[in-house]
């Protein structure tokens, strides 16, 4: 035990446990807050203020929120299957979380010598693999959510959940095949590092030669987070709010945290496969000095993700909701033809161009 | 009723442009002028004519106008009005001794203000009239004629206590 803390303990536990809570605790203020900017920016789209009587701007309201969530009775209908009602937010919340250990959040900071890239599992080479394994679990939650509460809206919902699963992520599946054919990688880290362009100039990212693949993520990406127009779990004015109808008090807290963190999650992933993650155009932020440079670039990589949360909340109140045909329509014949044509392209040039890596 | 459908290019059915409209226009809305009136800092501008909260006014001698002629009682919709009348030894003969009025049950129709031939019962264009008790909300006359003693008159007809115009 202690030869082991001798040899790892410095290096590899204590850094990360460290990694652990700094990321964590982004994460977590990022869901809070970005339930407060849903609030907020809902309202500003439509003429109206939002919260903003809690503390400057309402900054305090999701502490609000989160205490009355503490005081509010955990009801469980008489017809659900307990077991499983409780545990359905848990495998909700749990896979959105446990996710961000392999998301890189900038470059790396080196202390005493001894380099920290700021990523919990720093060099897992599966790491899409692993969150793409991680989103369909997420849908167990909502599957055994709607079907233990005994609620015939719930199960509707939960039907749903999984039949869109099966629609959009052949497409989503298929983009990122044509970013690993073009990145040679599943590591994360080394997708970010391909998108710095030739000699660290003009920023080459991926949104731009993977155009399609693009959209075809980004549309994935709503569907993966059932948000708007791809809500048909919850479908609050057909439904009544889906799988999560019954639920109430700390454990709808959890589905609606594992929603937002889903949702931080899924902008980080667009950030880092599309948008060139923590690169800046003609920037290297080693230049700025070992812990400098990694902050900056993990606030820039943060920034993107802001903007791209703002996108969510924006194209949500935006767009209604799609019908349940339109959208096998959508999954099936529009994304996945446009993912193969997209994988035939990007295949075909690096197959006439020889290899990447 | 003949439906017009346009036949989309190829380019429209994509869903692109009607997305991109859409989102460009709840954009332009984050910067528009708010709709929401940030209500106890921020008060509506009352029209002239509100009808608020029932108040029974006095005459310039003081004396409250009602003659309890109970018109207002008869054709007050909800029956919030109770009236008991008495005679008086003024020049009008009759006055009331209690005059109540329901506020639980006030539907703010302004009936009782349009009937009445002295213009001794007004509704002013005051609305904060909640309260924690049903019972605090029977005002009785010594309320009504309380709340009475401010303005708004109404120009030409009626004068305020003080003599000023």
């Amino acid at each position: 035990m202690i030869a082991f803390w001798d040899a790892y303990g410095m290096t590899i536990l204590v850094p990360a446990f460290v990694k652990i809570v700094v990321i964590l605790a982004i994460v977590m203020t990022g869901v809070a807050y970005t339930t407060l900017a849903e609030r907020r920016v809902s309202a500003f789209m439509q003429d109206r203020f939002g919260p903003n009587r809690v503390g400057p701007f309402g900054l305090l309201q999701p502490v609000a929120d989160g205490i009355k969530f503490f005081f509010k009775e955990d009801v469980t209908p008489r017809e659900a299957y307990r077991p499983l009602y409780l545990l359905a937010p848990l495998i909700t919340l749990v896979p959105a979380l446990i996710g961000f250990a392999v998301i890189p959040f900038g470059t790396s900071i080196e202390i005493e010598g001894t380099v920290h890239p700021l990523t919990i599992a720093p060099d897992m080479n599966v790491a899409l693999l692993y969150i793409l394994s991680l989103s369909s679990v997420g849908v167990y939650g909502i599957l055994l959510a709607g079907w233990s509460s005994g609620n015939k809206y719930s199960l509707l919902g939960s039907m749903r959940g999984a039949s869109q699963v099966i629609s959009y992520e052949l497409g989503m599946g298929l983009a990122i095949l044509s970013i690993v054919v073009a990145t040679g990688s599943f590591n994360l880290r080394e997708i970010v590092e391909a998108q710095k362009g030739g000699d660290g100039a003009w920023a080459f990212w991926f949104c731009l030669p993977h155009f399609l693949g693009f959209v075809v993520f980004v549309v994935a990406m709503f569907a993966e987070t059932n948000r708007l127009p791809f809500d048909l779990p919850e479908g609050e004015t057909e439904i009544v709010a889906g799988f999560h109808t019954e639920y109430s008090g700390l454990r709808f807290a959890m589905f609606f945290m594992g929603e937002y963190a889903f949702m931080i999650m899924a902008s980080a992933l667009i950030t880092l496969l599309y948008l060139g993650g923590w690169n800046f155009p003609f920037v290297d932020w080693a230049s700025f000095g070992p812990v400098w440079g990694g902050l900056l670039s993990m606030g820039w990589f943060l920034g993107k993700v802001a903007f791209l949360l703002f996108v969510f909340i924006w194209v949500r109140w935006t767009i209604p909701r799609f019908r349940y045909d339109q959208l096998m329509d959508l999954g099936w014949k529009r994304l996945f033809p446009i993912a193969v044509l997209n994988l035939l392209i990007i295949a075909t040039w690096y197959l006439l161009k020889g290899s990447p890596s | 009723m003949i439906v017009k459908r346009p036949k989309l290019s190829w380019w429209e059915r994509t869903y692109f442009p009607a997305i991109l409209k859409g989102m460009a226009l709840t954009f332009r809305h984050i910067f528009r002028k708010r709709v929401t009136l940030s209500y106890p800092e921020e008060r509506w501008e009352l029209p002239k004519r509100y009808r608020g909260a029932p108040i029974l006014l006095t005459g310039l001698d003081g004396q409250e106008k009602c003659t309890s002629c109970k018109l207002c009682q008869f054709i007050c919709p909800p029956e919030a009005i109770r009236i008991v009348g008495g005679e008086t030894e003024h020049e009008k003969e009759k006055y009331p001794e209690e005059f109540t009025i329901d506020m639980g049950l006030c539907i703010f129709c302004g009936y009782c203000e349009e009937v009445c031939p002295v213009q001794a019962i007004w509704l002013k264009d005051e609305y904060e009239l909640a309260d924690y008790d049903r019972n605090d909300l029977i005002y009785t006359k010594e309320e009504l004629l309380k709340r009475g003693r401010r303005p708004p008159y109404l120009p030409g007809i009626e004068k305020p206590l003080d003599g000023s115009e």
